[in-house]
């Protein structure tokens, strides 16, 4: 198990991470065990060197806010890659210097009607966390947030890192159907969920946008690393926009 | 030219070995529950590549070709018939324009079979593959399980005035011999790595792992099996961040009962991994039913490495070994 210490990168000196298998056809690098900007867009900047690398074999590389997996599977003769092999020349591609500078995403506006029938937990929150609406929806849009990672569900995106005035929990029980376009936090994160589907998030918005059509390339809409600014509109907005879609 | 659907069965989706490449955007991977059924049937129908076949489940579908095809059958006997007349698996037959392909004529041994015609379905593929995710509703035939009535075209039949005759009865001189380790006798244990909580599971669980039975919970689908037995703690229990999951990872949530995640797992998960299932194991898990009970054996990375590569070369073997039937049929 490969520990590292890297010190002559563009990386931060601090940065360490420890590469360990998840069975016989994945590896995970891992960067840490909490949720902090600086882990994630190392992360992400790992993410993006390893996919450029096209590793032999490698099928997938999917960042998450503290590790990057690695999937791979054998080649047709049965040739490698195995464990040993593919551990240490992904560990001489980090010691390489991880550049963090670039995660390599766009900019995105992303419309957000916030509260209202649009976001019913926008009152529940401010409450939670002492603050008002309107600070809760300043918090949240004002700053950039930035894609860590998708999971869940086809085009669910989960951004970061917001104020520590947002790290309000998920509501003790979930709820069984979520509207697509809803824009829900929760420790100090935003996931946006693309279709119906289950969670326990606090609701405080939703986007009139399409967050994932398999027919479109890409289907996501939005992608890990990508910076995303999430731009208040009214109710209006909300309708004229989803209404103009195709 | 195509295959018409008189019954659907209980669920038949089109699978080829997975959507690789989107992980990252959380669209799972999907594709065979036995991937290794899924490829034998491919190459007994004289196909190159991976072309969707036909995952059946339990209780099977009635087909009728509407265009001379060759099809094979392998993974589950799930009590296939044509027009009635048993057949075989693990063969390159001929069907001709009108016949019917019907299965529960017997018992069933195993949950999954797999259907592959030769030149594969005429499915589009989407981002990179022809498989179903029935969750979202897209890949394969419409994004769904077959339905009554539905119509799929095939994507390269057999001319139509094929001597169906001749051809059936050179196929049957084409010996086909598998390799052993493309086989799926029944295992006693499945076998398992630690997964990266492993020594984080209290030892009494960790043993309860190792020696006790599971039995697979009627809850169990495509996304996961759920297992019934002692329940599973970890030392100290703490919240996870959702990390990347696999086919074959073995989550815990805080109930202390054990899933399994399978084909239609979601990309991330964050529930505690106590194990990793063999990628050679899988397919054996795959045939295996609710109520059906699993014991689970450790096995190294390295020997798990080595039989999931002998397996591969024993596919490569066989697809070599079975120009003389391709020559046939192209």
């Amino acid at each position: 198990m490969p520990l590292n210490v890297n010190s002559n990168s563009l990386s931060p000196a601090e940065t360490r991470w420890r590469i360990l298998p998840q069975g016989d056809r994945c590896l995970i690098v891992s960067f840490g065990e909490r949720i902090d900007a600086a882990i994630g867009r190392t992360c992400l900047a790992a993410a993006r060197k390893l996919r450029d690398a096209r590793l032999p074999g490698v099928t997938d590389v999917v960042p998450s806010f503290v590790a990057v997996a690695v999937h791979y599977r054998p080649g047709g003769h049965g040739e490698g890659p195995t464990y040993a092999a593919l551990s240490e020349h992904i560990q001489a591609l980090l010691a390489d210097g991880i550049p963090t500078a670039d995660a390599g995403g766009r900019e995105v506006d992303i419309p957000v009607c916030y509260g209202g029938e649009h976001g019913p937990d926008l009152e529940e929150v401010a409450r939670a966390a002492r603050i008002k609406p309107e600070d809760v929806i300043r918090l949240h849009s004002e700053p950039r947030s930035m894609v860590f990672m998708l999971g869940f569900a086809p085009g669910h995106a989960y951004l970061g890192v917001h104020d520590e005035k947002l790290n309000i929990p998920r509501r003790p029980s979930p709820r069984t159907a979520v509207p697509a376009g809803a824009v829900a936090i929760a420790n100090r994160q935003t996931v946006i969920y693309p279709n119906r589907l289950p969670g326990g998030w606090n609701i405080i918005g939703a986007t009139p946008l399409v967050m994932f059509d398999p027919a479109r390339e890409p289907a996501a809409l939005l992608q890990p690393g990508d910076t995303v600014r999430f731009v208040p509109i009214t109710p209006d907005e909300f309708d004229r926009i989803r209404g103009s879609r195709p | 030219m195509s295959v018409t659907v008189i019954k659907p069965g209980m669920l038949s989706s089109f699978q080829d070995h997975g959507r690789e490449g989107y992980q990252h955007q959380g669209i799972p991977a999907a594709g065979a529950m036995d991937e290794r059924a899924h490829r034998l049937a491919n190459a007994l129908a004289g196909n190159e590549g991976d072309p969707a076949t036909l995952e059946i489940t339990l209780t099977g579908p009635t087909l009728r070709f509407d265009a001379p095809a060759c099809f094979a059958l392998a993974g589950a006997d799930l009590g296939a018939t044509l027009n009635g007349q048993d057949i075989a698996q693990l063969r390159p037959l001929i069907a001709r324009p009108g016949d019917v392909l019907a299965f529960g004529a017997r018992p069933a041994t195993g949950v999954r079979a797999y259907l592959a015609v030769h030149g594969g379905f005429a499915l589009t593929s989407v981002m990179g593959s022809e498989t179903t995710y029935l969750r979202s509703g897209f890949g394969g035939f419409q994004g769904r399980a077959l339905a009554k009535g539905d119509v799929v075209p095939l994507r390269r039949p057999l001319a139509p005035d094929c001597d169906t005759a001749a051809l059936q009865k050179a196929l049957w001189q084409v010996r086909v011999y598998l390799p052993a380790a493309l086989g799926n006798k029944q295992r006693e244990f499945i076998r398992f790595l630690p997964g990266v909580h492993w020594p984080e599971f209290s030892q009494s669980s960790r043993r309860a792992f190792l020696e006790s039975d599971f039995r697979i919970s009627p809850q169990s689908d495509r996304m996961g099996y759920r297992l019934l037995g002692r329940p599973l703690t970890m030392n100290q229990p703490r919240q996870m961040l959702s990390e990347a999951a696999c086919f074959g990872t073995v989550q815990v949530p805080s109930g202390g009962e054990a899933i399994i995640l399978m084909a239609d797992r979601q990309t991330t998960g964050g529930y505690p991994k106590i194990a990793q299932i063999a990628t050679v194991d899988l397919p054996a898990l795959a045939q295996s039913a609710p109520g059906q009970v699993l014991r689970f054996q450790r096995i190294e990375l390295d020997e798990a490495q080595r039989l999931d590569g002998e397996r591969e070369r024993a596919f490569a073997q066989l697809h070599d070994a079975l120009a003389p039937l391709r020559a046939l049929l192209n």
